[in-house]
């Protein structure tokens, strides 16, 4: 065993730390701005602060004038804190990640028809980056996006697409799965819009029919959960993370399920 | 300053088909009008008050537009109904408007003084709005001579730093931009509220709460002039205000921007068409008489090119910018606008992890001050292709300004580290002047001191982009602006002649449509 493997055998994730080059250093960075001219007192009212946050051995790595009355910090120090990571437990999206291929295989053998996926950034949202990526056939980062799918009927509704004019259409058109994007967060916006849509599905009865998907910067798995959505998903989501997902669960509320990775083999 | 050798035979017929495609949208253009120039045409002489709807302001020009329009009486425009109501009544605009709105008087129910006096008290009335806004152009003119002002159209004192705020509540905003102005910023753009381009009112007073910006209204507008007119003397540098003049109240947003001293306005009826799913007749019709406010006022526009590479690839899709770009350039021209106030825009989105993605981005950039040597080049930075790695985005950032420097842009949108997550923080504002300041300063003579070499990477490249422009156009002209459109020619989007948002506010003009501000512009 040479010597660094040595070393790392020495961690303890029951009391997890944050690395700097030594085991269990804590070290950490932080930057801020307070509201003030920079000072030997704002200097130690950002010590108090990284104190505070529990921080040892507080190194103020720069002070610098941002504006008058204001002074950015950049801080370092070493955490106190640990965290029991053998604890820890994450909801996670429950899909296995499959190829555009497998899923078009998929949905031809075990669904026999295409599957109708709306995409939409409601409200008041115009960003439309987000569902174009993963809506568009040319996708995200050389992963093609849902229109491109055989067997998906794909498609982007584009921006600023009202709830009650998505669900009604979702209704018209039996789709099987809706995806929203939300970019915009401010006043969490978006956690309003996305309640109030499955608020509107539900009157519907539309939940169980559809699978309703989340995803934008600031949405996550939990956070969709808590909107009343099936899934969300985060930054660096591809489409076929998506697609996935859709015919997983399209296929559970069925009865049907898919293979593990693990017994594919 | 380096120079692609460019053909420039090939860039002449690009400018000749864009005049071109350009030919029958100003007969369509001129024979209309829409409900947003007629509430311009009456906010410039003089109606600006607002009434309370539903507990909210709603502007006096709306309630009387609306209920003109309602009746189908706009085919010869409001100002001989208007008009002949001051004539009748002895109220100022003003009066009259708040007594319109309020429907204490019915404009269609009045005797009707002789067309001639009308006409005759019209073109006064106008001849005085159009005095008061030369002079509220040349008060702002002589505080820019008073203080020091970089702003060379031509950017050759090398790339205004231009920043945004976007905090929701135009105090907060002042806060940030007078912080930004510190640190160096030349220019500040309040980023309006989502969706207000869609908005067929251009909301009333100071406004406090906003989603993802802060409401473009007169009186943001004042306020945010005065607090940059302050700073500005504070440090001894003239300050730009920018806003957006896009969506369904164009002409008002003009209007409003010139009447509050604003120096740059987004202004540009493709981006509404194809990324706000704006009408196209709608918002053409509006951008010309926008441009013709503009024109007068010396406001420079600033175009939405930028977006396309957003939502296409930019590294294939350089073509449709530049496109873009020389139908802007002639829709400017036909209102009256001078290159110098042409600000139009591009973006550096390539894949960051693209080879050789740094001469393909010079290649475009450089081609753009070349092309259009007078204009004062707006340049977007990466956000594409930016994720919460605020890091690796500040070093996209600090590229970005080192193409910008070196390939003489006008106009720099600075890129902020924190881009995909949220809107500025004054930290991240102050942490991307910084790099600006760095590298503007670094490399300001790198351009006039190197060459492309003559059948390099760059510069085939941008023959490259060029041979596709000249056939994009060609495509557009033989297909008409519409039909190009509906067939995605820009930014892969469609739209329809008669989809979209605001088509409803579309009037065809009658015999005897007068306003003189089509003369007075």
């Amino acid at each position: 065993m040479s010597n660094d493997q040595s070393r790392m055998s020495e961690l303890n994730l029951a009391k997890l730390k944050p690395y700097g080059d030594i085991l269990n250093d804590g070290t950490i960075q932080v930057s801020f701005t307070l509201p003030v001219e920079p000072s030997p007192e704002a200097r130690e009212a950002a010590v108090q602060f990284a104190e505070k946050m529990g921080l040892d051995q507080v190194k103020i790595a720069t002070m610098e004038k941002a504006a008058q009355g204001f002074a950015f910090f950049v801080v370092y120090g070493n955490l106190r804190h640990t965290v029991d990571f053998t604890a820890i437990k994450v909801l996670k999206v429950d899909a296995i990640k499959r190829s555009r291929e497998e899923i078009d295989e998929i949905i031809k053998t075990k669904i026999g028809r295409k599957l109708i996926v709306l995409g939409a950034c409601t409200g008041y949202d115009a960003h439309t980056v987000g569902i174009d990526a993963i809506m568009n056939m040319k996708g995200f980062a050389g992963d093609y996006g849902l229109e491109r799918y055989q067997w998906l009927d794909a498609r982007n509704l584009g921006a600023q697409v009202l709830n009650e004019e998505l669900l009604k259409l979702a209704q018209r058109e039996n789709a099987d799965a809706i995806l929203v994007s939300k970019v915009v967060t401010q006043h969490n916006i978006h956690v309003r819009d996305l309640q109030d849509l499955m608020k509107r599905a539900e009157q519907l009865g539309l939940k169980e029919k559809i699978v309703f998907v989340a995803g934008g910067p600031r949405v996550t798995h939990p956070l969709a959960l808590e909107c009343g959505f099936d899934a969300g998903f985060g930054v660096g989501t591809k489409p076929s993370d998506v697609a996935s997902y859709i015919v997983e669960e399209h296929l559970r509320r069925r009865g049907i399920f898919l293979e593990k990775a693990g017994e594919k083999a | 300053m380096a120079h692609l050798k460019l053909d420039l035979a090939k860039i002449e017929r690009c400018r000749k088909l864009a005049e071109e495609i350009a030919q029958p949208v100003e007969t369509m253009i001129a024979a209309h009008t829409t409900i947003a120039i007629e509430r311009a045409t009456l906010r410039m002489i003089g109606v600006n008050g607002a009434v309370v709807r539903n507990g909210q302001y709603y502007p006096e020009v709306n309630a009387i537009i609306e209920d003109l329009h309602k009746e189908g009486r706009l085919g010869r425009g409001v100002l001989p109904l208007f008009v002949n109501g001051m004539i009748q009544t002895g109220k100022s605009a003003s009066e009259l408007g708040t007594a319109v709105a309020e429907k204490q008087i019915r404009l269609t129910e009045l005797n009707q003084a002789p067309a001639a006096e009308v006409a005759k008290r019209a073109h006064d009335l106008c001849a005085a709005a159009r005095a008061s806004l030369v002079s509220k152009r040349d008060y702002r003119d002589g505080n820019r001579a008073e203080l020091k002002d970089p702003f060379d159209p031509r950017g050759t004192n090398g790339p205004l730093i231009y920043v945004i705020v976007a905090t929701g509540n135009i105090y907060d905003d002042v806060v940030q931009a007078r912080a930004a102005a510190q640190a160096g910023a030349d220019a500040i753009a309040v980023i309006r509220s989502t969706a207000q381009s869609l908005l067929d009112f251009v909301p009333h007073g100071a406004t406090t709460e906003g989603f993802g910006g802060t409401y473009a209204t007169q009186e943001n507008f004042r306020i945010m002039r005065e607090a940059l007119d302050d700073e500005g003397k504070k440090i001894g540098r003239y300050i730009r205000l920018t806003n957006y003049c896009s969506g369904l109240c164009m002409p008002e947003i003009a209007a409003l921007g010139a009447m509050e001293r604003l120096d740059f306005l987004l202004n540009d009826a493709m981006y509404g068409i194809l990324f706000r799913d704006i009408n196209m007749k709608r918002t053409l019709i509006d951008q010309h008489f926008s441009r013709r406010i503009i024109a007068l006022s010396k406001i420079v526009i600033h175009t939405g090119e930028d977006n396309y590479l957003t939502t296409a690839d930019a590294v294939e899709n350089g073509h449709q910018v530049l496109a873009s770009q020389f139908i802007n350039e002639r829709f400017a021209l036909n209102a009256h606008m001078t290159p110098s106030l042409m600000g139009l825009g591009h973006a550096q989105e390539m894949d960051p992890e693209h080879p050789d993605v740094f001469l393909l981005e010079i290649a475009r950039a450089q081609m753009t001050r070349d092309i259009f040597p007078e204009a004062p080049i707006k340049f977007m930075p990466p956000t594409r292709h930016k994720c919460g790695d605020i890091f690796y985005s500040h070093l996209m950032d600090a590229m970005f300004n080192f193409v910008g420097v070196l390939t003489g842009q006008t106009i720099q949108l600075l890129g902020m580290a924190t881009e995909a997550m949220h809107t500025p923080l004054l930290q991240d504002r102050w942490m991307s002047i910084k790099n600006a300041k760095y590298i503007f300063n670094g490399a300001r003579s790198l351009g006039r001191d190197i060459t492309f070499n003559s059948g390099g990477i760059i510069e085939s490249w941008a023959a490259k982009v060029l041979d596709e422009t000249l056939a994009h156009l060609e495509m557009i002209r033989a297909k008409g602006l519409s039909k190009a459109i509906e067939e995605k020619a820009f930014a892969e989007v469609s739209r329809r002649e008669t989809g979209g948002k605001g088509y409803d506010g579309v009037i065809v003009r009658e015999d005897g449509y007068l306003n003189p501000f089509f003369e007075l512009l």
